[in-house]
C-alpha cells in the first residue's frame, strides 16, 4: 500500500527511545530497541513495556446488550461477570473467522479490544449485525500499553496501588500519576502481566513512569511476534483469517459449553459439526529439526512430496534457542509425536508436531482453575 | 591485501587471487539478531551476483550474494556453533567463506571503504 504510516501516540517517545520504526497495520511502529532476543528475554525474567495503541479499543452499548454480543460472538457472555474479559472470535456465516478480539463487561457496557489491522472492518461488521439501538463507539482518543513479564506487577503496583488484587483476565480502572487508567491482568505473551488503556494525550507520561521502574524496559513488535508464538498464541491474518473455523484453528475453547448447544452464532452449524466430528486440518505446533527457522509461507508435505499444508508462523526461539513454527496439518497428522516434514527455501525440513505452548504459561490465576 | 564492497553489502578482502566474502556491519546492524547462517560448500562454483549463503535474523531470512565469481575454498564453520558472530565481529571472525577468484576485474566495480560509508550514508 502507497498510502503513507499513521502516526501513533508515543511515535516520538520511541523515536527518542532509539527505536527501529517500521510499517506496520497501517502504522509506523517500534519493531526493536536494543535488539530482539535481548528484549524478548528481558520481558520473560523481568517485565517489558509494549505499545498497542495500534489495536482498536470499542464500546459497544445500548439495548439488549448481551443477545447483541451473542449474536455475533461464539462467546457465553451471559455469564461473564462485571469486570471480567474473555478472549473471543468474530465470525463470517461460514464459521471463518473476521477477527478474535477480548471483550470485557464494564457495567453498562462491553468494551472490545481488536486488531489493528483489521478493526475499521470489525467496526463496520459490527454495526452491520448488531441491533438496532445498539452502538459500537470507537475510542480513536485512547492508547493502549502492555507492561508484561514476573516483575510486571511490581512494576506497576507501585505506580498503580491495587492491581496485584486483579486475578487474570479481570480488569478495573485505576489511577496512574491522577490519569484515569482501565487496567487488566492479560496480554499476549504467557507471562503474567496487565494491559493499560489510556487517554492518548497522557500516555507519554504514563510511559515515561512505566520505564522509570527498574525492571522495565520497552519492547518492540519483533519481540512482541516471537513471545506469542513461544507462548503458542496466534496471530490474527497469519495463523487465523475469514477461511479458518475456531476448530481448525484449535480454538475450541473459546466457543463455550452453553453456546455449543443452543447454537445461534454466526456459523454454528458447521462449528458445532466440526465440534462433533473433527476436522480436515488443524493448527499444530512443530518443533523444526536443526537450527534453521522455517517461516510462515513454508510448504507442509507428504511423503510423495504432494502439499498438504502450511506454516502461518515460524520463527526462531530464544528460550529454547531453537526453531518452532505454527503450521495447518492433516487432522491425522496433528497428534504430538507426529512426523511432519516442510518445504522451504528449496529445501525439506523435518519437524516434530509438539503440544502448545512452546514456553509454559506463567498467568497469574486466583484460586481454583476459571 | 585490499578491501572492497558491494552496494548487497558485502565486503571482500583480496590477497593475489584469494579472496574472503562476509557480510557489512550495517549490513548486521539492519539485520538483527543472527540465528543461523547457511554457507557454500568448498568446491561450489559461485558467479557474481548470484546466491552464496542464506543469514537468518529472528525476523527474517536473507539470501547473501557472490561479490565476485570463483571457487569456494573454505567456509566458516565457527558461524555454525555461533551465529551470533556475525553480529558481534561482522568484518573480522564472523567471516562467511573464502574464494579463488575466477575473474579479477570483477573488482573494478566495487567500493573502496570510503566510497562504502558514502553509500551507506545515503541509505
Amino acid at each position: 500500500m502507497s498510502e503513507p504510516e499513521k502516526i501513533l501516540p508515543l511515535d516520538g517517545w520511541h523515536r527518542a527511545q532509539a527505536a527501529r520504526m517500521v510499517p506496520f497495520a497501517g502504522y509506523s511502529m517500534p519493531i526493536q530497541y536494543e535488539g530482539i532476543i535481548a528484549e524478548h528475554r528481558w520481558t520473560r525474567e523481568n517485565a517489558g513495556l509494549f505499545d498497542v495503541s495500534h489495536m482498536g479499543q470499542l464500546i459497544v452499548a445500548g439495548g439488549d446488550l448481551d443477545a447483541a454480543l451473542e449474536s455475533v460472538l461464539p462467546a457465553d457472555i451471559r455469564i461473564l461477570k462485571d469486570g471480567r474479559l474473555r478472549y473471543s472470535l468474530l465470525l463470517n456465516d461460514h464459521g471463518g473467522i473476521i477477527d478474535d478480539l477480548m471483550v470485557t463487561r464494564r457495567g453498562d457496557h462491553f468494551y472490545l479490544v481488536v486488531n489493528g489491522a483489521t478493526k475499521y472492518g470489525d467496526i463496520e461488521h459490527l454495526e452491520a449485525k448488531l441491533p438496532q439501538g445498539v452502538v459500537v463507539d470507537h475510542m480513536k482518543e485512547q492508547a493502549l500499553l502492555a507492561l508484561q513479564g514476573p516483575k510486571a506487577v511490581e512494576a506497576l503496583a507501585r505506580l498503580a496501588p491495587g492491581v496485584a488484587e486483579l486475578g487474570f483476565m479481570t480488569g478495573g480502572a485505576f489511577d496512574i500519576d491522577g490519569i484515569r487508567c482501565w487496567i487488566s491482568r492479560s496480554g499476549y505473551t504467557g507471562e503474567d502481566g496487565f494491559e493499560i488503556s489510556v487517554p492518548a494525550s497522557q500516555v507519554e507520561r504514563i510511559a515515561d513512569l512505566l520505564i522509570a521502574q527498574d525492571e522495565v524496559k520497552p519492547i518492540g513488535l519483533g519481540a512482541r511476534d516471537s513471545l506469542r508464538l513461544e507462548a503458542g498464541l496466534p496471530l490474527y491474518g497469519h495463523d487465523l483469517d475469514e477461511a479458518t473455523t475456531p476448530i481448525e484453528a484449535d480454538l475450541g475453547f473459546a466457543v463455550s459449553k452453553r453456546r455449543r448447544g443452543e447454537g445461534g452464532f454466526p456459523g454454528a452449524a458447521r462449528i458445532i459439526g466440526e465440534i462433533d466430528g473433527g476436522t480436515i486440518r488443524k493448527r499444530v505446533g512443530l518443533a523444526v529439526l536443526g537450527r534453521q527457522p522455517v517461516r510462515e509461507g513454508a510448504i507442509v508435505v507428504d511423503g510423495e512430496g504432494n502439499e498438504v499444508g502450511k506454516v502461518t508462523s515460524g520463527g526462531f526461539s530464544p528460550m529454547l534457542e531453537a526453531p518452532i513454527a505454527m503450521a495447518y496439518v492433516p487432522a491425522a497428522a496433528a497428534a504430538p509425536g507426529s512426523d511432519v516434514r516442510l518445504a522451504s527455501r528449496g529445501k525439506i525440513f523435518e519437524a516434530e508436531v509438539v503440544p502448545m505452548p512452546f514456553v509454559p504459561h506463567r498467568y497469574h490465576r486466583k484460586g481454583a482453575a476459571a | 591485501m585490499t578491501r572492497y564492497f558491494t552496494e548487497e553489502h558485502e565486503w571482500i578482502e583480496v590477497d593475489g587471487d584469494n579472496a574472503t566474502v562476509g557480510v557489512t556491519d550495517f549490513a548486521q546492524g539492519q539485520l538483527g539478531d543472527i540465528v543461523f547462517v547457511e554457507l557454500p560448500e568448498v568446491g561450489k562454483q559461485v558467479t557474481k551476483g548470484g546466491d552464496a549463503a542464506v543469514v537468518e535474523s529472528v525476523k527474517a531470512a536473507s539470501d547473501v550474494y557472490a561479490p565476485v565469481s570463483g571457487e569456494v575454498t573454505e567456509a566458516n564453520g565457527a558461524l555454525q556453533d555461533d551465529p551470533s558472530l556475525v553480529n558481534s565481529a561482522a568484518e573480522s571472525d564472523g567471516w562467511f567463506f573464502k574464494l579463488r577468484l575466477s575473474d579479477n576485474h570483477q573488482l573494478n566495480g566495487l567500493m573502496n571503504a570510503d566510497q562504502y560509508k558514502a553509500f551507506c550514508d545515503s541509505q
